[in-house]
């Protein structure tokens, strides 16, 4: 790192990229956890395809990106919800469909925009966030408000539709507005990550954090918390070494959540070699009778 | 609380799940023409070998599988128009791996008490004892703060069991909670239910075999093929099915006519 770190990031540009980095790390995690306890892990990349649609047709029209984005991929969103919903084995042809279609759209519609750029489909694919202005933030720190609300807010019964869904149905827990509310919430984050990380690394951000806080931790809610640790950590390790090393920012923050989970995963495995040789052999003797594999 | 409909003349309790001439089909008929009554009070088992359509005559009852024929009423109401679906507490046959995201026992057993919490709120005092007996009642407060994923199979039902019961429900509906469970955790299971039992609850569930559930069932129905081969008295385990130690191994496919145990 030969540049000044310090003066760098004295630039107004460059604190504004680091404050849009850290709420999107903050909230990314909170809102991909439970995607993955519903092994749905990819589901935000597939969003992140359909949003690219709604930024073809903002460009096109001429209105905001972000807002058509979140129009456009918040329809996806509720789409994937009611394939979900259906659960036929159809429904995984129906999603390939559906996201590939909406990149493709996406792609297509800004070849039809006035002024097009294949810079400017860079930017929306992999994140502009040294472009970042004052009203950007603004935008990205009330949607991220939103999501937040939502995501930690409403923990218990999210947590309950996303762990037993059938239970939740029987209990009479208004399962169905709180899928659609998920899968709207999920649109809401990947736009918002589209400003940072762009559109195809959004997913990691989701659940990367959370991977690596599940390898630590014991319960939902402390797996939540140290997830959007996590990524907040992540976010603002990628933006220092981007602008230290003069790389794009989105993907510079995805390898250092991924360099977390590769050292959170080292760390865990060593202290549970260690403190099974200071239990010593004694410790083995009292197994549960059965433990589900996960 | 007082159930819609009051004791009839000859002392019968009121129906709290009723299903009249029920039909599922999936691709093939799963259930054909099933009539089952469970009154308030009752301990209704549900029995027969697998595949036999026991568990989807419950889950159907649940409105988790939509019948093709008939009606279903939960207290004295059509399924579609119930609306205290927190007097309802649903205990499946396990709990999801949940993707890998780890939850402590607490966190799955509060969520049993949402129904009763009020959308959205925090919880209130009443809501954290409710939990707390209910951990009580399977005997799991020492293991509140731990993974469920850590605990064995028995603890991590009975975790289910209090998840139910953290609701405070009026009908307990059980798919095979006994299933691959160890001896002290069936144990507390039967405490819990006489428990529940005894403090005026309802209970309906699904079982293979009944082991020390056996003296709190006041009625068993045996579902053989998709009907309902019998509906009465626990039926008596015959021959060596009786003798103490009996682990069900049949080294032979049984070529014998189903009995009322259904095809084991």
């Amino acid at each position: 790192m030969n540049v000044n770190l310090i003066e760098i990031m004295s630039l107004p540009f460059m604190q504004r990229a680091l404050l849009g980095a850290l709420i999107t790390g903050l909230i990314a995690p909170s809102l991909g956890i439970y995607l993955v306890q519903r092994r749905m892990s990819l589901i935000g990349d597939g969003i992140g395809h359909i949003a690219l649609t709604g930024v073809g047709v903002g460009l096109l029209t001429g209105t905001s990106p972000v807002l058509t984005a979140i129009i456009v991929s918040a329809l996806g969103a509720v789409a994937v919800e009611l394939i979900r919903e259906r659960g036929r084995t159809s429904g995984d042809i129906a999603l390939a469909i559906l996201f590939y279609g909406g990149i493709a759209g996406g792609v297509f519609l800004v070849g039809l925009a006035p002024g097009k750029g294949s810079a400017n489909l860079t930017s929306y694919l992999f994140g502009s966030l040294l472009t970042t202005s004052a009203t950007d933030l603004i935008t990205i720190a009330i949607l991220g408000a939103c999501v937040l609300v939502v995501t930690v807010g409403l923990r218990p019964w999210l947590f309950a539709i996303c762990q037993d869904e059938e239970y939740a149905k029987v209990s009479g827990l208004p399962v169905r507005t709180l899928n659609l509310l998920l899968a709207v919430m999920t649109a809401v984050t990947v736009t918002v990550a589209m400003r940072s990380v762009g559109l195809l690394l959004v997913s990691a951000l989701m659940v990367v954090p959370v991977a690596a806080a599940q390898l630590v931790s014991r319960g939902f809610g402390g797996t939540m918390t140290l997830a959007m640790l996590g990524g907040v950590i992540s976010a603002g390790a990628g933006i220092l070494m981007s602008a230290g090393y003069d790389t794009a920012p989105g993907a510079t923050i995805v390898l250092a959540a991924i360099a977390l989970f590769i050292l959170v995963a080292a760390v865990g495995a060593a202290l549970r070699r260690r403190r099974r040789a200071d239990n010593g052999p004694a410790a083995a003797c009292d197994p549960p009778e059965c433990v589900l594999d996960s | 609380m007082s159930l819609r409909g009051e004791l009839t003349g000859e002392g019968v309790n009121p129906p709290v799940l009723q299903i009249k001439h029920g039909a599922v089909a999936y691709d093939r008929p799963v259930l054909r023409d099933v009539n089952l009554t469970v009154r308030s009070g009752e301990v209704v088992a549900v029995l027969g070998a697998n595949g036999s359509g026991k568990s989807t005559m419950i889950r159907a009852g649940l409105g988790l599988v939509p019948l093709a024929e008939g009606r279903v009423e939960l207290f004295g109401v059509p399924l579609r128009r119930f609306r205290d679906r927190q007097r309802i507490g649903y205990v499946p046959q396990r709990l999801g791996a949940g993707g890998g995201v780890p939850a402590t026992v607490g966190e799955v057993v509060s969520s049993g008490r949402l129904a009763r919490r009020g959308f959205p709120g925090l919880p209130r005092t009443g809501d954290r004892q409710a939990v707390a007996r209910a951990l009580a009642a399977v005997d799991l407060t020492d293991r509140m703060h731990d993974p469920v994923a850590s605990l064995s199979g028995g603890q991590q039902q009975r975790t289910l069991i209090a998840r139910a019961l953290a609701g405070e429900p009026d009908l307990l509906v059980l798919d095979e909670p006994t299933a691959g469970v160890d001896a002290k955790s069936q144990e507390a299971f039967a405490q819990a239910l006489r428990d529940f039992v005894r403090h005026g609850g309802t209970v309906l569930l699904v079982a293979h075999e009944l082991g020390p559930l056996q003296p709190v069932i006041t009625r068993a129905v045996v579902v053989h093929d998709g009907v309902i081969a019998h509906d009465g008295a626990v039926p008596h385990p015959a021959g060596h099915h009786a003798e103490p130690g009996h682990d069900h191994v049949h080294p032979h496919a049984p070529q014998d006519p189903p009995s009322i145990w259904g095809r084991e």
